[in-house]
């Protein structure tokens, strides 16, 4: 069944359908309903990071040491727990910049440098090289394989047959077709392929299940389980020491930390990975999934690689099977012929997701940042002048997809046999950590320059350039072997394996250690060497300080001159069509409130500004600037002035920082006024009701005092009696008069805290006494007996005599008031609680309603009574009465029920 | 709500950086077995599914 045809009419099948997920997300953006706008997609895209490495390297990876696999999936993880902080960050910036790739990002931060985009692109494109080349060695060693089922033939033994060459070059040419029909179709400004994300996505699902479908066919079909397996293996004697594999890992604990760092660096710096987290991320939200998804992709996708490689070395024992091939191979072995379709299949997708996106923005590079700004510095084309440029832009990156595929292939032809899967992987990994310090120094330290960044990335990738590619050549015999071993002519110092003489480590951390050196240290040091220019200063405060940023406007602040609306719309026109410009100028007049065409639109900073953010999108920062600087003219601004900008900026942000402070205070002082004017208007509304009631109240006596004077002064015949009679009550009344006035002036002695106190020490038992004997005349006249109880012994109290007996009187004159003459009761009660005496006055009375005793305590408030309108007093007593036992620290209340009396006690504490 | 996940998430990468090196799994590079699997395999898995699990508690608070 599984002939050369039916394989090759799978793979055809395979990348139809590829083929067809990326029409239809196509026509669904255009159609403005995006299938990739959820966090899955996005994460299942990240997985591009599985590539036919994963797929076939991991287990001949760790057929020969283990776990040696394991820290390029680990970093990764460890890398992605970072990326809350640093990803957002990167996310933010090449929004708001329109970033399009690694090497736009890299030129745009150190001031738009062209030169530095261009190296950026040549390091990419030469350390990504090997990388493409891993993958086609995969696709077509997998092929070679499986069409000689049912025997089990390594390609290398089949020698230089012109089949094993061609079928390597047939897949560069068909992947590049295929990516070109992919990544090239349109122009898009903001460079998102969302046919492309969709497709990458399905491919990461179909590898995953390919090698789950392998593994659990190993694990549990050829064995009985994870400990059935694993109990076989260390039962033999080849494989016991990999149990406990890290002492046998080369160059130990620092192999398996360099591995580490090397991959969380990939993961954020391998062109493709930034291509799909970074620009063709839909949502910066989307992260928060991706976070955890796509790890947990990692960790699925290995769960079943050390089973696999066990079981291929259970099965063949006698070697003669690279174990890079073993996932393919034991199916095969097992006859297993649709499941060894499907491994194929899997490892297909595998390897073309990573070489579409890997070209694509390889090609986006080197068509922005490597041909572009050399093409339109060459007055001689006049570029300048052309209408429409968009062909031209899609014809360099097709030229440049083949071109890379077409270096993969050679490198496969050249070196690609000398090494297995993951050490060529490794070497792409160790060229995009030299990406790491420009990036990561110039998203977090405004200090780094274009020269430093220049110098880093030179010194790290040359270093780089001797010690991993230069042996990996040698080592093919593309160079003489005394190369390596005595070092380029016979210097032993030299030697690129053991540099200055650091010998005994594997070669990646050997090679990481001297590169990161020379590249950091190159970085750091010419930064601080060397002063920024108005540019670089400008572009690092906007990079670093992006979220203090005010979105994509702010970069306008920095410009200043000339410019006319046609020629910026026919610059636009040029290189994205002249539709998508004036689609682009309609959205700013838009959101000016204008009508493009209709209205004068202003040629301002902020329109070049966008203009040039839009140009950036189709052909990079570097180029984009190159091309905005030829139509507009441009004042220059001096470095003086760019520090003003931004000190004005932190300015504004420390302003606006203390204004909010300001405002919080201001707020709170609000609330506090608020509530004292509150406080205010209630006392002032009590002064009204005091006066009012106390005018009211002098009122009354005053009318009954002058209307019997006036009867006595008009009617002078009026008998004795009845004089006598009215002379009593005018003083009955100006008695009252004057108490009602005696007590006012009391109270507002008290209130305002003018009254004399004169303390001692007194016995209140004798006190009681007093005013109980005082009272008796009263009491009698109305017929109401009095009992008082008083303990034999009492302690003293410190109080003001006169005041205590004035509350005395207060209560038991109100008693006598409202008991009903000749059954009236009055008990008064003195008792010790203990801390304070305690004093009751109880009467038979009505009673006070509950609702009315929260109040009687307050000014003028008269109860009891006032169903007959006649009030008894002024209302001033029991308030007065509070007031003196809570100066003494007593306390004053009532309890009572409606029908059975009331009972007003207060205490004192003790003296 | 920034404030709080940052450090959180700084923590998490430092707390992987310890369980996956020196001298962490120098203690698990023993012999032995847990359900028939080598314990350095086993311990590394289960880690990091544990770290993977606390990102995603982290990453969707």
């Amino acid at each position: 069944m599984l002939q050369g045809p039916v394989i090759i009419l799978s793979a055809f099948a395979y990348l139809g359908v590829l083929f067809a997920i990326a029409y239809y997300a196509d026509q669904r953006a255009d159609a403005g309903r995006p299938v990739i706008a959820n966090a899955y997609v996005y994460s299942l895209s990240l997985a591009v990071y599985a590539t036919a490495w994963t797929f076939y390297g991991s287990v001949g990876r760790a057929a020969s040491d283990g776990v040696g696999f394991l820290p390029i999936y680990i970093g990764p993880t460890l890398m992605i727990a970072l990326w809350w902080v640093v990803m957002r960050k990167i996310l933010r910036i090449s929004k708001q910049n329109r970033i399009t790739s690694l090497a736009d990002f890299i030129a745009s931060r150190y001031g738009k440098s062209a030169l530095l985009g261009g190296i950026v692109t040549v390091i990419a494109v030469i350390g990504i090289v090997p990388y493409i080349s891993l993958q086609l060695k995969a696709v077509s060693a997998s092929y070679l394989i499986l069409v000689q089922y049912p025997d089990i033939v390594m390609p290398q033994t089949l020698g230089e047959t012109p089949m094993r060459q061609d079928t390597a070059l047939w897949v560069a040419l068909i992947l590049a077709a295929f990516t070109i029909a992919f990544g090239t179709r349109h122009l898009d400004a903001a460079e998102h392929h969302q046919g492309m994300v969709a497709a990458i996505a399905f491919e990461s699902l179909v590898k995953l299940l390919a090698f789950l479908a392998v593994g659990i066919f190993v694990t549990f079909g050829l064995y009985h389980g994870f400990g059935d397996l694993f109990t076989r293996a260390a039962a033999d004697p080849r494989l016991r020491a990999m149990m406990t594999p890290l002492e046998g890992v080369a160059g130990g604990y620092a192999s398996w930390v360099w591995l580490t760092i090397l991959s969380m660096m990939a993961i954020m710096f391998l062109p493709r990975q930034f291509q799909v987290t970074v620009i063709e991320n839909l949502d910066e939200k989307h992260l928060n999934k991706a976070i955890w998804l796509f790890p947990l992709y990692m960790l699925a996708i290995n769960v079943f690689v050390l089973p696999i490689a066990f079981g291929g070395r259970l099965h063949f024992p006698e070697g003669g099977v690279d174990a890079d091939t073993f996932v393919l191979t034991l199916p095969m072995v097992e006859k297993q012929e649709a499941l060894a379709l499907l491994v194929f299949i899997g490892g297909l997708s595998a390897a073309t997701g990573m070489v579409i996106v890997e070209t694509i923005a390889l090609s986006t590079m080197v068509c922005n940042d490597l041909v572009m700004p050399v093409l339109l510095r060459m007055r001689s084309l006049a570029l300048n002048e052309r209408p429409d440029l968009t062909g031209l832009l899609l014809g360099i990156r097709r030229g440049a997809i083949v071109l890379i595929l077409l270096l993969g292939y050679l490198y496969f032809k050249l070196a690609g046999e000398a090494y297995a899967l993951v050490s060529i992987g490794l070497i792409s990994f160790a060229a995009v950590a030299q990406f790491a310090p420009v990036v990561l120094g110039g998203i977090f330290w405004k200090g780094g320059t274009r020269r430093g960044a220049l110098c880093g990335l030179v010194a790290g990738f040359v270093v780089w350039f001797y010690t991993l590619l230069l042996p990996a050549l040698a080592r093919s015999g593309w160079l003489p072997i005394g190369f390596l071993e005595q070092g380029p002519f016979g210097i032993a110092l030299l030697k690129p394996l053991a540099l200055f003489g650091l010998a005994g480590l594997d070669q990646i951390t050997h090679a990481m250690l001297w590169s990161m050196l020379a590249n950091i240290g190159a970085y750091v040091g010419v930064s601080l060497a060397a002063t920024p220019s108005v540019d670089e200063h400008r572009q690092a405060s906007l990079f670093v300080d992006v979220f203090r940023q005010g979105g994509e406007a702010s970069g306008a602040r920095f410009w200043r001159g000339t410019a006319s609306v046609p020629e910026l719309h026919s610059l636009l026109a040029r290189f994205l069509g002249a539709a998508a410009a004036d689609e682009a100028f309609t959205e700013y007049a838009l959101g000016k409130g204008l009508r493009w065409k209709g209205d004068p639109l202003e040629a301002d900073a902020e329109l070049v500004h966008y203009v040039e953010v839009k140009l950036a999108g189709a052909i990079g920062a570097a180029s984009a600037r190159v091309m905005v600087a030829a139509v507009v003219k441009e004042e220059a601004l001096s470095i003086e002035e760019v520090r003003t900008i931004l000190d004005e900026a932190s300015q504004v942000v420390v302003y606006s920082h203390r204004l909010e402070q300001k405002s919080r205070e201001l707020e709170a002082a609000t609330a506090e006024l608020r509530a004292a004017n509150e406080r205010l208007t209630e006392l002032d509304r009590l002064k009204d009701d005091f006066v009012s009631t106390v005018t009211h109240e002098l009122r009354t006596p005053l009318t009954s005092i002058r209307a019997f004077t006036q009867i006595l002064l008009e009617h002078p015949e009026v008998d004795a009696e009845q004089r006598s009679k009215f002379l009593g009550i005018i003083t009955k009344e100006t008695e009252r008069l004057t108490r009602l006035i005696n007590q006012v002036l009391d109270l507002s002695k008290i209130e305002s805290g003018k009254a004399e106190w004169r303390e001692s020490v007194l016995d209140l038992r004798e006190l009681i006494g007093d005013a109980v004997t005082g009272m008796s005349q009263v009491f009698e006249e109305r017929n109401i007996k009095v009992d008082v109880e008083v303990p034999a012994k009492v302690a003293p109290v410190r109080a003001d005599v006169d005041r205590i007996i004035q509350v005395m009187l207060n209560l038991l004159s109100n008693a006598a008031k409202f008991c009903e003459p000749g059954r009236g009761r009055v008990r008064v009660a003195l008792r010790d609680d203990g801390g304070a005496l305690r004093v009751e006055v109880r009467d038979n009375g009505p009673g006070i309603d509950p609702s009315d005793q929260g109040v009687i305590f307050d000014k003028f408030r008269q109860v009891g009574d006032t169903l007959t309108g006649k009030p008894h007093g002024s209302g001033l007593g029991l308030h007065i009465s509070r007031q003196i036992v809570e100066h003494f620290g007593g306390r004053m209340w009532v309890e009572s029920r409606v029908g059975e009396g009331a009972c007003f006690a207060f205490t004192l504490p003790h003296g | 709500m920034n404030d709080t996940k940052e450090p959180r998430f700084v923590a998490l990468c430092m707390l992987g950086l310890v369980l996956f090196n020196f001298p962490v799994l120098a203690l698990f590079n023993a012999g032995g077995t847990v359900l028939g699997v080598p314990v350095l395999y086993a311990y590394i898995f289960a880690a990091w599914a544990l770290l993977i699990a606390l990102m995603a508690l982290v990453a969707e608070r």
